[in-house]
């Protein structure tokens, strides 16, 4: 049986998501309150599942809020929703932000990488968020084992995918294969179309 | 060499942020030239966006405050990317502007509780000058865009608000000041890293500007913060006044 569930576009972003991006890109504040509330939530959450630092994270998100203000009049709509565009986003400068800071810091390494365990036990109030959380917690079920711990040390921890492959002990080429086809098999799960 | 076959296993790793500086280069090359690669990257970009969504917490009321008081500051990029003109570095520097802009709001927001405005557009002025300059100009910006900058705000009494970016993996500190009084004739501020109430001289600020980006000398290397002190023309070795200014670094 197939435990796709459909719901075309993101149940998390709201039906004028897409409107509201396109106001911000000509200027208008009130419209950046809407997206504001629309994602912020997802934004500090995406920074600090990759951070785990409550001040850094903030830091990160206030970051990523505002170059969403400064960059809508870039957006383009026919490469992807506004909610992937601006997750996309954070979760680039979250891992950007921990990569340095394990660069500056050199600590040793494969004891960081296996500390790491992710976890998936964030609160939130938005009835929506728990939906979704639900469905992404079915849909990693549907992984194997080493797809589900490759993609979730690469997604929620930021791990390059050698270190992926350091940290499952896999060769490098079997680190890259698991990533690609746990996101297809996610993909698949969630009905995910774009 | 990396094969074709190979790159088109990259979209996973690509869509999860996983490659290196290196592979990401060489994979967006090929993207360019491959359809399924791109219908497949976005399609893959689009389910990671999803184990975000799932990850969604309450931010804050603060939160929202302060990136809601920060974007009136912070100007918005042209549609289609390009300032009309000299492209490439322009644009460049209206992005490095932009960033700091919006750094220090944040950093004023939060220390300051939003109550005192960021004299933002002159803290601009100051970096745009200093381009101009040439003073340490490639280095100021280095400090300002590494992605592990991070920003602390406070005011300076008399007015003045200074700005400390400071970035350990470069192991480099900028010191941002606006609106400080000129010293008196003969006199000059001094910038000092505080290592554990040891003051270390960073080098000496401009004694002609009131709103300036300085670069401060010599390697963080463990200091815990920042001072300035008035001292005779040239600089002293040590301070000879109690501090005007005394900073921490963000922990």
């Amino acid at each position: 049986m197939k435990e796709a569930v459909h719901i075309g576009r993101n149940p998390s972003s709201k039906p004028d998501l897409e409107e509201l991006v396109s106001r911000v890109a000509l200027g208008d504040e009130d419209a950046f309150t809407g997206v504001y509330d629309a994602v912020a939530g997802s934004v500090l959450g995406v920074a600090r599942a990759v951070l785990r630092d409550q001040a850094q994270s903030e830091e990160v998100a206030q970051e990523v809020l505002v170059e969403v203000w400064r960059t809508a009049p870039r957006f383009r709509p026919e490469r992807g929703t506004a909610v992937n565009w601006i997750l996309t986003l954070a979760h680039r400068r979250a891992v950007d932000r921990v990569r340095s800071v394990e660069a500056a810091a050199a600590r040793d390494h494969q004891a960081a990488l296996l500390e790491r365990t992710p976890e998936f036990d964030e609160v939130t109030e938005q009835v929506e968020a728990r939906l979704e959380r639900e469905q992404v917690r079915r849909c990693l079920r549907t992984l194997t084992e080493i797809q589900r711990q490759a993609v979730t040390l690469a997604y929620y921890r930021g791990l390059t995918y050698s270190q992926v492959a350091e940290a499952l002990t896999l060769p490098l080429g079997t680190a890259k294969t698991r990533l690609r086809d746990g996101l297809i098999r996610l993909r698949d799960c969630l009905g995910v179309t774009v | 060499m990396t094969g074709i076959v190979d790159l088109h296993r990259l979209t996973g790793a690509y869509a999860l942020h996983a490659l290196s500086e290196d592979e990401l280069r060489t994979f967006e090359r090929h993207l360019a030239g491959c359809e399924p690669c791109t219908q497949e990257a976005a399609e893959l970009s689009a389910t990671a966006a999803r184990l975000g969504l799932a990850a969604t917490v309450t931010p804050p009321a603060a939160m929202r405050e302060q990136v809601l008081h920060c974007v009136s500051s912070v100007r918005q990029e042209a549609p289609g990317g390009r300032t009309a003109g000299r492209a490439g570095r322009a644009s460049s520097r209206t992005r490095l502007l932009s960033r700091w802009a919006l750094a220090a709001c944040l950093a004023a927001a939060a220390a300051l509780g939003g109550t005192t405005v960021w004299q933002h557009q002159r803290a601009e002025d100051a970096l745009s000058q200093a381009h101009r300059a040439q003073r340490g100009t490639e280095e100021i910006a280095a400090v300002l865009a590494a992605p592990d900058a991070r920003t602390r705000a406070a005011m300076l009494g008399g007015g003045a608000t200074g700005t400390v970016v400071v970035s350990r993996a470069r192991d480099k500190a900028v010191f941002v000041v606006s609106g400080m009084a000129r010293p008196a004739e003969g006199k000059v501020y001094q910038l000092w890293f505080n290592d554990d109430g040891t003051m270390r001289s960073a080098g000496l600020m401009d004694p002609g500007r009131t709103d300036q980006a300085v670069l401060l000398q010599g390697g963080v290397d463990g200091a815990s913060g920042v001072g300035v002190t008035v001292e005779p023309a040239g600089g002293s070795t040590e301070p000879t006044s109690a501090p005007v200014a005394l900073l921490g670094f963000p922990a």
